[in-house]
Formats: structure tokens, sequence, C-alpha cells
């Protein structure tokens, strides 16, 4: 992330993502597969950890291996099997896009900071080492168990989210950079799919 | 090159060649909008710390307004930033001085640094 000027002067935190050049590596159509998307490719990826399937799969359309293969539905421009799809070409400043990214993990958290819970909130009244305990899990004989999802301590983070309706600031479309006003889930240099509302 | 870096070159304001250091007394003149009339300000005092580097970096000022201490942080990149004038060069031996914030009156002064005096040249006397 970095910060930028906006036109009224304000300092804006931004992300800056850099969204191409990417490389249509199929078109699904309606007859063969139902529907409509296309499949696209960004990053280089090393010929020798590819293995021989996807080889093939980018030798189809001529082009070397990528990293990160995403399909989009319905996607808005028409595009053949081997084109480039550029930055300018999707987004304008202005836009309104969504991000979906792997969040950063955090390991094992409990529950104030994975799922909100306020805490005992006081240090006294016979409080004492038990500041951001989750509190009761349940009744007594009835019901005799621990209902399943109740919110506990675990695992937080590194998961799939989504955050929606942040704004593309500027476009730079010879570095295919993006500049959004925001934050995006992941950690720097992750992959994230932005999506046009 | 790094995307970031790219585009903090492009967006930008650079004046990371500022040499104001910790101690200096500067002047900063910024524009400010009243409602839609623009007119220039000016913000006295002391820099009390720097934190960043590049194009982000940041100078604190602190001045003391009417018997009370007001600090302002700056952002050296910013277009409202008009001017930054050295007033003088102060000596003191840490990069933040926070110290100044538990201090009045006289001991919150700061010691003027002496610039060093250009070497003399030798002129070679004329012989006689």
């Amino acid at each position: 992330m970095t910060s930028i000027y906006d036109d009224a002067g304000k300092y804006i935190a931004c992300t800056v993502v850099e969204a191409g050049p990417n490389v249509v590596t199929q078109v699904k159509t309606d007859d063969t597969d139902g529907y409509f998307a296309l499949q696209l490719g960004f990053g280089e990826a090393k010929p020798k950890n590819t293995s021989q399937q996807m080889k093939g799969h980018f030798e189809k359309v001529k082009t070397t291996p990528k990293q990160k293969l995403v399909e989009f539905r319905d996607f808005p421009l028409a595009k053949a099997a081997g084109d480039k799809v550029t930055v300018d070409e999707v987004f304008k400043p202005g836009d309104t896009v969504h991000a979906v990214g792997t969040s950063k993990g955090k390991g094992f958290q409990g529950v104030v900071k994975r799922h909100g819970f306020g805490g005992v909130g006081e240090l006294t009244h016979g409080q004492h080492d038990r500041q951001r305990a989750p509190g009761s899990v349940g009744s007594s004989s009835y019901p005799s168990k621990v209902f399943k999802g109740l919110r506990m301590a675990g695992r937080t983070g590194g998961e799939r989210v989504k955050v929606r309706n942040l704004k593309v600031v500027k476009i730079f479309p010879d570095q295919n950079l993006l500049v959004i006003r925001g934050a995006i889930p992941g950690h720097n240099g992750s992959y994230v799919i932005i999506e046009k509302k | 090159m790094n995307p970031i870096q790219f585009v903090q070159e492009q967006l930008l304001k650079d004046r990371s060649s500022e040499t104001v250091k910790p101690g200096d007394n500067v002047n900063i003149s910024y524009k400010i909008i009243e409602g839609d009339k623009e007119r220039i300000q000016n913000f006295k005092g002391d820099v009390i710390k720097i934190t960043g580097s590049g194009r982000t970096k940041t100078i604190c000022i602190r001045k003391i307004s009417n018997g009370v201490g007001v600090e302002r942080i700056f952002p050296l990149n910013s277009p409202s930033i008009v001017d930054i004038t050295l007033l003088k060069k102060g000596k003191v031996r840490r990069s933040k001085l926070y110290y100044l914030r538990a201090l009045s009156g006289k001991k919150a002064r700061i010691k003027e640094k002496k610039q060093a005096l250009a070497p003399k040249v030798e002129v070679d006397a004329p012989q006689a």
C-alpha cells in the first residue's frame, strides 16, 4: 500500500495492483461448455515446474506457462484464445471493483480477535486471568451438549475474502498498474482477483 | 521496478532533497482552503522528529502558541506545502526531541549550531 493525493488535495491510502498483461488461455462458449467465459493466465511459471498436461494447455494457445489461471464468466470483451488483455481495456479511473484474495494468516487466535467478542470488560469484581475468555458455551443437563457452529477460538485468516465496492483511483496502462483506494486482502505480493462491478 | 515505487515516483512530489534536520527552526508555508478562497498560512517552529524516507517522509514541527504547545505533522510530499525555509540550525544530540514536551520557558530552547567557518585560504605573499 501507499498513499496518493486526489484531485481535492486529500491524502488517500491506496493499494497498487499489477493487473496484467493477462493472456486468454481458453474460451468457453455456449456450444462447448454451456456458458460463456474466458480463462485468463497471469505471471510467468517455470516450464520445469509445469506439468505435461498444463504445458499442452498453454501450447494450444501458443503462450508460455503461466502461474495463475482464473476463469471469468460473461467477460465483457470478445477475445480469442491467445489474445492479451490489458488493464486499460477493462478498467478506467472511477470504476467500482471487488477484490478477492486470501487474507493474511493469523494462526490460532482467541474469540476476541477471531469473532469480535467483547471480552469480560472488567479487571475487578472477581475477574482474574479471564479478560479475553469466551464465557459460557451452553446450558447444563439440557441440551447436554455444545451446539455445532458455536464461535470459538481457532485458526484465523488465510481464507478467501472478497472486499466489495472499492474505487479505482488511477491506472497506468503501460505498466498495467491499477491504483485502488483502500486495502485489499492478502500479504504483499499475493495474488488477487479484481472484478468489475 | 517495484510497482509501489513506480506509483510514488509518478504521483508524489519529491522533496527528499530538503536538508532540514531535527532541532532546526523552520517556517513552513502551506495553502489552506477557506470556503472557495485559498490563502497561505505559515507554521514556524522546531523540527522534533523526521519519519519515513524518500517520498513518504514526514516532519513534525513543534511551536508554542499562546503558551500552549502545538505540534503539527507535515508530509513533505504534500502539494499544499508552498515553501520550507530554514531559519536556524539547531545543535541537538538525538533524532527525536520528545524531551522538549516536558520542558517550558527558557529550558525548552535549542542551542543554535554555528556554521563552521570556511577554511582560510593561504595566499602566498608576494615576494618582497
